[in-house]
């Protein structure tokens, strides 16, 4: 009987419990959770504010006659065409730069990722200690060891490929890191020991079953490195020469020699070139480590165990 | 048991690409560069360099900065993190977007962002003109590479936030919520003890990355004292190569312990979502 009436009472009020009370009690509660909401969402729209509002004022700034006036001297392109004339040479070099990396980093990253997801021993958590620090130590040292090393290659020193092999140093690991990811969520092994008791021979394998299944890394790890070796500026400006600028570097001069409206302009074209990337990567569910999402993975290592053809 | 489907030698034939050039462009240049640095008598020539107090107190301001960027990093990415990973609300997506846009940034472009903000025509100034009537002008020194590296850093752990933030148990949040636990006190004994192997990841990042930094700095001023300007200037007006590489060096050993030691307290989670 007592139990009865209790379970109409909240469990903090035991004398005299009556209905309205136990709701005027818990009022203050949420009311401090709305603040704290609040809070949140001050710190995140302030945090937006801070990162995008100087990319606005840079892209005004890089179209504006006169930066000091302001918005009210005008608008012009006057500005973009002077960069493009002057720098076109610079972007053109960092796409070659870039694509070269990139050629580079899915014919050597691709297999190792694959290796150092497959292998469960020492060797290979070594070799993935190891192929891990370039982006752990800094830049700088990195550039300055090619340059101790290499500087005497005359050849060598003055062309792109110079560049080049800093930046597939400095994107490898992204590159290695995005495909183990994937090959070790897909149950690679089942299938191909499938294959193999089929018969098939380890290249017809790695060809037609790996490959095709670690796309996902593959595309998340090739973008990753694009973006990276197009924004890349540590390394770069120690390893080049005045033939030799890549975009970061002749933002570098603009920023320190030229009008604020001229580099203005040319970050313009900066946020041109890797505005694609970005959002090719948000679309794709890349995060910032090169990886994608958990959810997709589990998707895919699902799709690629279920049978698509029936007996 | 056997992987008779991936044979040692295949093992080996499939990784040599990648060995070849770390070790060719990466690994022995880094072991011509401890040489080099050493001159032949690599204990007096260490001794030195750390004795030497200028570049003591440029890796002090190093570290200094760094751990206080990633202090306010962390603060500030958990707050907003834990918002953004637990609400649904229209436009989302394109506020991530807008976050994750600076991934992309180069240092440099960085330091062109903060003379928007806190230079002398910058945004910060005109406010604080018009509230205060003294222009507040600080890109140029240590609050505005601060500011530099809090634009790089913030979006960086964001990401990781969110993504350690949406695997937490929301039953055991609600458990203690119905026991009575103020959010406070939710916070404190259940989100950040779960968040916390997440957070020692990101922040080792954050870390290691503004340890590094060199572009930033490069273009808010050439007489900004942290390490990375010391060994740049050293290098190219110096013509100092020795000091350069003693310098470069410590500041890799400094950053690789301050990994090591991350990953040892959270386990292999660093390298892996790094």
């Amino acid at each position: 009987m007592n139990s009865v009436s209790h379970t109409a009472t909240p469990p903090s009020g035991p004398s005299a419990p009556s209905a309205p009370s136990p709701r005027r009690r818990a009022l203050p509660r949420p009311s401090s959770r709305t603040l704290l909401a609040a809070g949140q969402w001050l710190v995140t729209l302030v945090l937006c504010a801070f990162l995008i509002v100087p990319v606005v004022m840079s892209i005004l700034a890089g179209l504006t006659v006169n930066y000091f006036k302001g918005v009210s001297s005008g608008l012009t392109l006057r500005w973009l065409v002077e960069v493009w004339t002057q720098y076109h040479a610079s972007v053109f070099l960092s796409l070659e730069v870039a694509a070269a990396t990139l050629a580079i980093t899915l014919v050597t990253g691709v297999p190792a990722g694959y290796v150092l997801a497959r292998s469960k021993t020492r060797a290979a958590r070594i070799v993935e200690e190891f192929l891990v620090l370039p982006i752990a130590l800094p830049g700088l040292a990195s550039a300055l060891a090619l340059l101790v090393v290499y500087g005497g290659f005359t050849m060598f020193r003055m062309s792109v490929w110079f560049i080049v092999a800093g930046h597939v140093v400095f994107t490898l690991p992204f590159m290695v890191r995005a495909v183990a990811a994937v090959c070790a969520s897909a149950d690679l092994r089942t299938l191909e020991e499938g294959a193999a008791s089929l018969g098939a021979r380890f290249l017809q394998r790695f060809v037609t079953i790996v490959l095709p299944n670690v796309r996902p890394g593959i595309v998340a790890g090739a973008l990753a490195v694009v973006t990276l070796s197009i924004g890349e500026f540590n390394l770069t400006w120690m390893l080049h020469t005045p033939d030799t600028k890549t975009l970061p570097v002749g933002l570098a001069d603009t920023y320190a020699s030229l009008r604020i409206e001229i580099g203005s302009a040319y970050t313009i074209l900066f946020f041109i070139m890797t505005m694609p990337l970005l959002v090719a990567m948000q679309w794709l569910g890349v995060d910032a480590t090169g990886q994608r999402g958990t959810t997709a993975r589990r998707r895919r290592a699902l799709r690629s165990t279920r049978p698509n053809d029936t007996p | 048991m056997n992987d008779v489907t991936f044979p040692l030698r295949w093992r080996i034939v499939l990784i040599a690409p990648a060995l070849a050039v770390f070790i060719a462009f990466w690994l022995l240049p880094m072991g011509a560069l401890a040489q080099l640095s050493g001159n032949a008598h690599p204990f007096d020539t260490y001794r030195a360099l750390l004795a030497n107090p200028r570049y003591m107190t440029s890796l002090g301001a190093t570290v200094l900065l760094s751990a206080a960027v990633t202090a306010a990093t962390l603060v500030l990415s958990v707050i907003s993190g834990l918002l953004l990973a637990r609400r649904e609300f229209p436009g989302k997506r394109t506020l991530l977007a807008l976050l994750t846009f600076p991934l992309a940034f180069p240092g440099v472009v960085v330091g062109f962002m903060v003379i928007m903000l806190a230079g002398r025509q910058g945004l910060l100034g005109a406010l604080s003109l018009k509230l205060a009537g003294d222009r507040w002008v600080f890109a140029y020194s240590m609050s505005g590479l601060f500011l530099g590296y809090l634009y790089f850093s913030i979006p960086r752990v964001i990401v990781t936030v969110m993504a350690s933030a949406s695997k937490l148990d929301a039953s055991l949040e609600e458990a203690a919520r119905s026991l009575g636990a103020s959010p406070w006190q939710i916070m404190r004994d259940i989100v950040l003890p779960a968040l916390s192997p997440g957070l020692v990841a990101a922040g080792a990042i954050c870390f290691a990355t503004s340890m590094g930094a060199f572009g930033t700095a490069f273009t808010l001023a050439t007489d900004i004292d942290v390490l990375p300007m010391t060994i740049y200037t050293e290098f190219t007006l110096n013509a100092n190569m020795v000091t350069a590489a003693g310098l470069s060096i410590v500041l890799g050993i400094v950053t690789w312990l301050v990994l090591a030691l991350a990953r040892s307290v959270t386990g292999s989670a660093v390298a892996a979502s790094a």
